[in-house]
């Protein structure tokens, strides 16, 4: 009898594999062969040069060589962090005050729901359509110049997309816009889990709320910031949607606003396989290492 | 006297400071808002209207910027069509299949178990874009181009819907339930589609939500995939309008469509905000 439950027991857990097979399946094919296939793409000389066919030939690293030598490259990570900081920092601080408001409880603050809910609600719009909606806004001859000239703040339209750094402070703003409701939650929710003692003993103590927040709040929060600040940066580095649409995939003026993937993109569309590959696989080691940082630092949190 | 003048001063601290929280956010509000507020103006005037400039005021062309929408060239109601049928096949699949992965792992003890949580929590964050390559290779070797299961059939395998399934059955789901419904004599798979996926609902309408809403604003991988006019979603539409030669467009025509694609989302996150901002915070606290 006894040794029948038990081997009923061993039997249950046989299940466990058995409903990992969809994920497992599902992941092997398309996202782990995939990952194999690229980084095999990555040494292979593979495009097409007009109406010919050049390649599928082993080159070893020549992809890489070719990649790292060329300026592009460099030009375009500086983009792509440039306008991340630039949507980054004013999304933190946002969010930090935003957090530390909404969790206050002598603020008392109303209608936090209805804030709430404002903010947080760009993170759901389409970024695509949100682009193109800010490129309509503010082009040439757009509400945005209408308004400002109505206003008297400009005598004729400003050529919004014409202009290096005018250009990327949009899509730095529309990054903004997206994400700053997404950090303030996260925030917030972290704020909120920050013994209230530790507030009292210090309001007793005769700290200011400007001191509480400084020496209470912020050091308690550094997991979650450091979480936050990785997470962004991973999603920074996969900007794609918002500057593609806006500058319809050229990234102009002067390739100022082209990020990493948008320059992925053009080979994926070009079919130069060899080269799109070393791209990704390069992408995919800066992501894997910031990952990793993820990855250690939720671990410690759990000890 | 002294000690009265102190409550008095930190009182007025307390309200200043409350003004200019309110301040501040009212004017978050404005900055989240006044996109929307012109592009609802903008898609009830006609282009001749805009073209003199801005007015803050709705006027009357709603309809006939609709039908022209409709009449125009783009296939404005075949993309809304696969938009959906991608994005809520997604999120059927991709919360069903994650919370089967993450009960395998709650309620079951095999010898790969611990090998295969840590392995997936280590996929979490890396993006797909990395691995589109190797993805449109393999799509194109299927013969699945202009096909919708290279996009919805990969949302079964997803690392951030099994994270927070997982959590959410930490917190829901004892162990001795199962035990239970097994001296009853349910059989494993019933087990779960009768007992475990009921009382998983609110994480299951959580992240279906979340699930259908990032399926819906994608845009890279199925502008890599859907190269038939009849098969493209509603993010290639966009993309594609504004790659059209802007000055010979009717304004209003743009402006409708990019409200088609915007307010759906708006009116049903309108209808269920509440769980989503929370559903948005209670992932946070765990992960």
């Amino acid at each position: 009898m006894k040794k029948a439950k038990r081997g009923k027991v061993v039997s249950y857990n046989k299940w466990g594999y058995i409903f990992l097979i969809p994920f497992i399946t599902v992941y092997v094919v398309f996202q782990l062969i995939p990952l194999v296939s690229t980084i095999v793409n990555s040494f292979f000389e593979n495009y097409r040069s007009g109406l010919t066919q050049i390649g599928p030939t082993f080159i070893g690293l020549a992809n890489y060589k070719e990649i790292f030598a060329n300026p592009d490259i460099w030009i375009y990570a500086q983009n792509t962090l440039i306008m991340w900081v630039m949507g980054f920092v004013p999304q933190i601080l946002v969010s930090l005050l935003l957090g530390a408001w909404f969790s206050d409880p002598s603020l008392r603050l109303k209608g936090q729901g209805f804030f709430k809910t404002v903010i947080y609600l760009p993170n759901l719009i389409m970024a695509s359509a949100f682009s193109m909606l800010f490129f309509t806004l503010f082009s040439d001859g757009g509400p945005i110049n209408s308004i400002l000239i109505q206003m008297g703040i400009l005598d004729e339209p400003f050529k919004f997309l014409s202009h290096v750094w005018s250009t990327r402070t949009l899509v730095a703003l529309m990054n903004f816009l997206m994400w700053f409701g997404n950090t303030t939650i996260l925030l917030m929710a972290g704020m909120m889990g920050i013994d209230t003692s530790l507030f009292e003993a210090a309001q007793v103590d005769g700290a200011t709320p400007t001191k509480i927040f400084y020496k209470i709040t912020l050091p308690l929060l550094k997991p979650i910031l450091i979480y936050v600040m990785i997470t962004s940066l991973v999603g920074g580095l996969q900007m794609f949607d918002v500057p593609q649409i806006l500058t319809n995939g050229n990234g102009e003026p002067m390739r100022s606003s082209m990020t990493l993937i948008m320059y992925l993109n053009k080979h994926l569309y070009s079919k130069n396989y060899g080269m799109g590959g070393a791209l990704s696989v390069i992408l995919f080691v800066i992501t894997g290492v910031l990952s990793l940082v993820v990855f250690k630092f939720s671990n410690n949190k759990e000890k | 006297m002294i000690s009265e003048k102190n409550e008095t001063s930190k009182g007025f601290g307390i309200k200043a400071r409350r003004g200019i929280a309110y301040v501040v956010l009212i004017f978050i509000t404005f900055l989240c808002l006044f996109w929307f507020y012109i592009l609802f103006v903008n898609a009830t005037r006609s282009h001749s209207e805009m073209t003199k400039g801005f007015t803050p005021f709705p006027s009357t062309n709603f309809f006939v910027n609709w039908k022209n929408l409709m009449e125009g060239t783009l296939p404005v109601w075949s993309g809304l069509i696969n938009s959906l049928i991608v994005s809520s096949l997604s999120a059927v699949l991709c919360t069903y299949f994650s919370t089967m992965t993450a009960y395998a792992i709650h309620a079951y003890d095999f010898k790969l178990k611990k090998f295969i949580f840590t392995f997936i929590l280590a996929v979490m964050t890396i993006p797909t874009q990395v691995t589109a390559l190797g993805f449109v290779q393999l799509v194109s070797n299927m013969k699945l181009e202009d096909n919708f299961i290279p996009l919805v059939v990969p949302s079964i395998a997803a690392p951030v819907t099994f994270f927070y399934m997982k959590q959410y059955m930490e917190s829901t789901l004892p162990l001795s339930l199962i035990e239970a419904a097994r001296i009853d004599g349910s059989g494993e798979f019933r087990t779960f589609n009768s007992i475990v996926i009921p009382l998983m609902k609110p994480a299951i309408a959580v992240q279906a939500i979340f699930t259908f809403v990032s399926s819906w604003n994608n845009y890279f991988t199925p502008a890599l995939i859907l190269h038939n006019e009849k098969m493209k979603t509603l993010p290639i539409l966009i993309a594609q309008l504004r790659s059209a030669d802007f000055l010979k467009f009717d304004m209003g025509q743009v402006y409708i469509m990019i409200a088609f694609s915007i307010f759906p989302v708006i009116l049903v996150y309108l209808c269920l905000s509440k769980f989503i901002v929370q559903g948005v915070a209670l992932g946070s606290v765990k992960g």
